[in-house]
């Protein structure tokens, strides 16, 4: 028994030390972190984030250098506040309260003081630098902007927030990571790879040399230059156009999908996005609820399509063979229909017409009876409205549309499903006529301005389109995505497409947009007048309708095809349409011969119009 | 005679300590080595100087095994006296380093008398117990007994050494093989236990606590007629032991000495100040994971963080850069080795060659359990080094002699009469 005491006491012992040294080397895995932090310092080398230039290779945005003035409060030594201050234009109590606040969060770790120094700011400091010890410069790079233009296009960077850094741990606190628009959708190849440099460390907080000599070192990776699909010559006279309006521009190369301008308005400079007045402006910009610069329109505006949207209902009526080119349809001021004879209205035009007259002069009563029929066709109104939607959304309508721009909305096309709920089905019918609206892209139909271009590039293309996008190259290498190189099509034949496109080029010629013809250029195009509410004190109140308007130029081989979408400017050519035929003449010419055309859009602004809902007074309307 | 000893030498226990000698010394290259190289004469490098400690100590096992294994037993008392006379001599001639006068400086380099003070005490232990008069149940022997193992502690302990003096208490073991009552074992247990639990509760609680149990114990066996005296006496006992005890901590002891204890019963968390020894080792062993960083890779090892890392926290550079393993490794072979010797102990006929080797293993696992305990953070801060690892002259050659005396005496045990 005594003898076994022993070489008991020994055995526990050595389980008791196996067991010690399990729980500290393998259970709890704090301590390895623990010495990762204090013997190792990790210095990373931030590349150059990549240049953006236009589709013409115009620099639109590249770098700048920023200075940051740091401090370590424990290296602070008795310094001349006096002069600091004055040389940094900063008060006093200011220093005090941010050197306070950088030793509150750690002695030893280097805090800013004062961050993004101009250039002369730090050529000024720099030479009195060596008089604050503990102080010093760290150099960072900003974003220089070479226009004043796009800026909803382009986005900005700032500062990462802890969820991104959670989400990704490539970025650090303090790191810059793009926050809207390329820079946010194309933040992988724009920020390159920042190099890595461990440096051993001994107990005293002295380098000691490299790590393991530099073996897991490495260096930065430079961001990668884009080259995107925008004109900036186009954008910036889209920007000019829509002075003083709301609204978006949205113009495409119909052959790529290519988007060629990208204009909402009100906008801003992009340059009031960078350094130390971000955050001052960026609150500006965002409290602005009422002109909404931060809201691009043209990606997330969600509009009535208006009349434009007839185009569809026709090539549908053509494809489902409900009607011909020929027949003809009558307009009394409009289509009665139902029980209680209820009207759709319309304006004044001769009548009967059929298809391409009814286009050109925009029949609200012939489209009514075309999507009756489509509905029609089959023998419930939910298979007919499905198998129109099915039709609807092969244009890109109806949902996101899958492109690389940062933001978007999906719009709306209804299905049976959304009326049956709405009518509570079955235990109240509904018809097609209940839809009727749907004809004139009034009712339930929702379309951003992008959504729109692009419906309008599917038509210029005769039945098919590419995916809109930014993107035109990186690194000068063009882009090979299939999801933007390969063309979607839509479920209309071919041939259905030459009597509408006529269609909308008598628009021009003797139609609803007749006067707004560009010599030379043979324009279709299709104008659009939506109606719309708001709400004033919770009561449901009519506005001036938006002015809508889509085109494309030339009819054969089509180089441009576009959106205009501007609020309350009343009936389609009045602003939209203007607008659309000087941007077509300015993309195609790259001049504008009718001055006055163009003076007119420039010297009017619906400033009066916007600031009507806001007046508490009664106002009228469509005036 | 000399040819059958050599061949009966235990070359497992041979094998063992040239293990752990030879990765001692690798560990201390690792935790010393600079950049640049350094000649084999540069002394200023502890594992050069380490390398000669170790050559040297050979020479001192040749030494060992010469001589006739009966010289340790006749000559035992001579070399306890002369041991005592140089711990006694330090007090006059005694070199200071790091506030213990513990060393004597002869130039080129210090000895530290204590460690060989062991090996004697051992020695003159054995020789006493052996002893056909003596019998260690008698009182009067077990106090000559203490008095031997006491002197060279006390004579320790206001050098300041306490960590050396405590090793002391590895005598427990030959006491206790050659038949040392229980009652000293469950005493001595009983009141470390008591110590610890008066500083994490307080006095009070322990007793009223104690007193509860008691009450308890005797209403339920209240039909056996239990002598209610004894009880009241041991209560008694125990409520003067915690009280004194509280004292002692509070008003005998020094602040660094109560805050040792306060850490390791997680009482106080101070990782910068007086716990960065234990927090620095615990980073550095944790930081091995299962393999380790690997040899001279250990970034805790480079920077220096570990405070005594090539003497008394050797183990954490074995725990950061061998990782688990190896550090479990270490501790296997530990364990092997005191399992070997205390086999070996038993199968000696000699009385005196038992009790020695007893003593041998006694005072390795003392040195082995403190030490390791210390670095991993389980045992308050005691400075005692790793037997075979860390770096010392004295300290090794200190080990080197115990465990070869006994390894002199194991191969001449064919030879007893």
């Amino acid at each position: 028994m005594r003898k076994l005491l022993l070489y008991l006491i020994i055995i526990t012992t050595g389980i008791i030390f196996i067991a010690r040294l399990f729980y500290l080397q393998i259970y709890n895995t704090s301590y390895a972190s623990l010495s990762e932090d204090n013997a190792i310092k990790v210095i990373y080398d931030y590349p150059q984030r990549g240049a953006i230039y236009d589709r013409n290779g115009k620099l639109l945005v590249t770098n700048q250098p920023s200075y940051d003035v740091m401090v370590i409060p424990r290296e602070l030594k008795p310094f001349d506040t006096l002069e600091f201050c004055s040389v940094l234009n900063i008060s006093k109590d200011k220093l005090i309260r941010r050197l306070q606040k950088a030793r509150s969060y750690s002695p030893r770790v280097p805090s800013i003081v004062i961050p993004q120094l101009t250039k002369d700011e730090y050529a000024f400091l720099q030479e009195k630098m060596r008089k604050f010890e503990g102080f010093y410069i760290q150099k960072r790079s900003l974003r220089d902007y070479q226009t004043y233009h796009a800026s909803n296009v382009l986005g900005y960077i700032g500062e990462v927030n802890d969820a991104a850094i959670r989400k990704d741990p490539y970025y650090l606190s303090g790191d810059l990571i793009g926050i809207d628009g390329v820079e946010k959708q194309y933040e992988q190849e724009l920020r390159g790879i920042k190099g890595v440099k461990r440096i051993q460390k001994d107990r005293f907080n002295r380098d000691i040399g490299p790590y393991k000599e530099g073996k897991f070192d490495t260096l930065p990776v430079n961001g990668k230059d884009l080259q995107i699909t925008i004109d900036i010559a186009l954008q910036k006279y889209g920007e000019r156009l829509m002075v003083n309006k709301r609204g978006g521009i949205v113009a495409l190369e119909p052959s790529t999908g290519e988007i060629l301008a990208l204009v909402t308005a009100p906008s801003y400079k992009p340059e009031l996005l960078v350094g130390r007045k971000r955050s001052r402006e960026f609150t500006k910009l965002f409290y602005d609820t009422i002109g909404k610069p931060l809201f691009d329109r043209g990606v997330k505006g969600e509009y009535p399509p208006g009349s434009p949207f007839k185009t569809i209902n026709a090539l549908i009526g053509l494809q489902e063979g409900i009607v011909d080119t020929q027949e003809r349809f009558s307009c009394h001021m409009g289509y009665y229909y139902g029980k209680t004879n209820r009207r759709l209205g319309c304006h004044s035009h001769r009548s009967p017409l059929n298809m391409i007259p009814g286009i050109a002069h925009s029949c609200n009563a012939y489209f009514a009876n075309v999507y009756r029929r489509i509905i029609e066709k089959y023998d419930t109104p939910q298979e007919g409205v499905d198998n129109w939607k099915k039709h609807v959304e092969s244009f890109g309508l109806g949902n996101y549309l899958g492109n690389d721009l940062s933001a978007g909305r999906p719009g709306r096309v209804p299905s049976a499903a959304d009326y049956n709920k709405q009518y509570d089905y079955p235990t109240y019918k509904w018809y097609a006529t209940g839809t009727i609206s749907n004809a004139i892209g009034q009712g339930e139909v929702l379309a951003t301005p992008i959504q729109l271009a692009n419906m309008t590039a599917a038509i210029a293309n005769r039945g098919y389109f590419h995916t809109p996008h930014i993107i035109k190259a990186i690194d000068n290498k063009p882009i090979e995505d299939k999801n933007y190189t390969v063309p979607k099509k839509t479920s209309i034949d071919k041939e259905h497409f030459e009597p509408v496109i006529e269609g909308m080029h008598q628009v021009y010629t003797q139609g609803t947009a007749s006067f707004l013809q560009v010599e030379g250029i043979d324009i279709c195009g299709k104008t659009g007048t939506a109606e719309n509410y708001t709400k004033i004190n919770g009561e449901r109140v009519q506005l001036t309708d938006h002015s809508v308007f889509i085109a494309f130029a030339p009819k054969e081989n089509p180089k441009i095809a576009l959106a205009v979408f501007v609020e309350n400017g009343y009936w389609g050519a009045r602003y939209a349409g203007r607008i659309a035929s000087l941007m077509i003449e300015k993309h195609l010419k790259n001049s504008i011969s009718r001055k006055d055309l163009e003076d007119w859009v420039l010297s009017h602004s619906l400033e009066d119009e916007y600031a009507k809902p806001y007046s508490k007074e009664p106002f009228k309307i469509n005036q | 005679m000399a040819k059958s000893s050599i061949a009966s030498i235990d070359w497992l226990t041979v094998f063992l300590f040239t293990l752990l000698v030879l990765f001692g010394w690798l560990n201390i290259y690792s935790a010393s080595y600079g950049d640049e190289f350094a000649s084999w004469t540069d002394f200023s490098k502890v594992y050069i100087k380490q390398g000669y400690w170790i050559a040297l100590s050979l020479l001192l096992i040749i030494i060992t095994q010469a001589i006739e294994a009966k010289f340790y037993e006749r000559f035992a008392s001579v070399i306890y006296v002369f041991s005592l006379a140089s711990l006694v001599g330090l007090f006059i001639f005694g070199k200071t380093i790091s506030g213990a006068t513990s060393w004597y400086n002869l130039g080129f380099m210090s000895i530290q008398p204590s460690e060989f003070a062991k090996a004697a005490t051992a020695l003159a232990l054995a020789k006493f117990l052996s002893d056909m008069q003596t019998n260690i149940r008698y009182l009067n022997h077990q106090l000559k007994a203490f008095l031997i193992i006491a002197l060279p502690a006390l004579i320790i302990i206001p050098q300041p050494d306490p960590g050396s003096a405590l090793v002391y208490s590895a005598f427990l073991f030959p006491l206790y093989r050659e038949g040392l009552a229980a009652t000293y074992l469950i005493i001595g247990a009983s009141a470390a236990f008591l110590f610890v639990l008066t500083l994490l509760f307080g006095p009070i609680w322990v007793v009223v606590g104690l007193a509860v149990a008691m009450f308890m114990f005797l209403l339920k066996n209240r039909k056996r007629k239990p002598k209610y005296s004894r009880y009241l006496l041991v209560l008694l006992v125990v409520t003067g032991f915690c009280f004194s005890v509280n004292y002692i901590f509070n008003n005998v002891f020094e602040q660094r000495h109560r805050d040792r204890f306060n850490i390791v019963l997680g009482k106080e968390v101070d990782a910068k100040g007086i716990g960065y020894n234990t927090n620095q080792s615990q980073i550095a062993i944790g930081s091995g994971g299962w393999t380790g960083k690997g040899w001279k890779e250990g970034t805790q090892t480079k920077g220096g963080f570990v405070p005594e890392q090539h003497t008394d926290y050797i183990f954490s550079t074995v725990g950061e850069e061998w990782g688990f393993l190896g550090a479990t490794a270490v501790i296997l072979l530990f364990i092997f080795l005191l399992a070997r010797l205390l086999f070996m102990a038993e199968r000696q006929k000699s009385t005196f060659s038992r009790i020695y080797g007893y003593s041998v293993v006694g005072i390795l696992f003392v040195h082995f359990a403190v030490n390791v305990g210390m670095v991993t953070g389980l045992l308050p801060t005691v400075g005692i080094p790793l037997p075979f690892f860390s770096y010392g002259g004295s300290g090794l050659w200190g080990f080197t002699l115990l465990l070869f005396i006994f390894i002199k005496l194991d191969a001449n045990r064919v030879n007893e009469w």
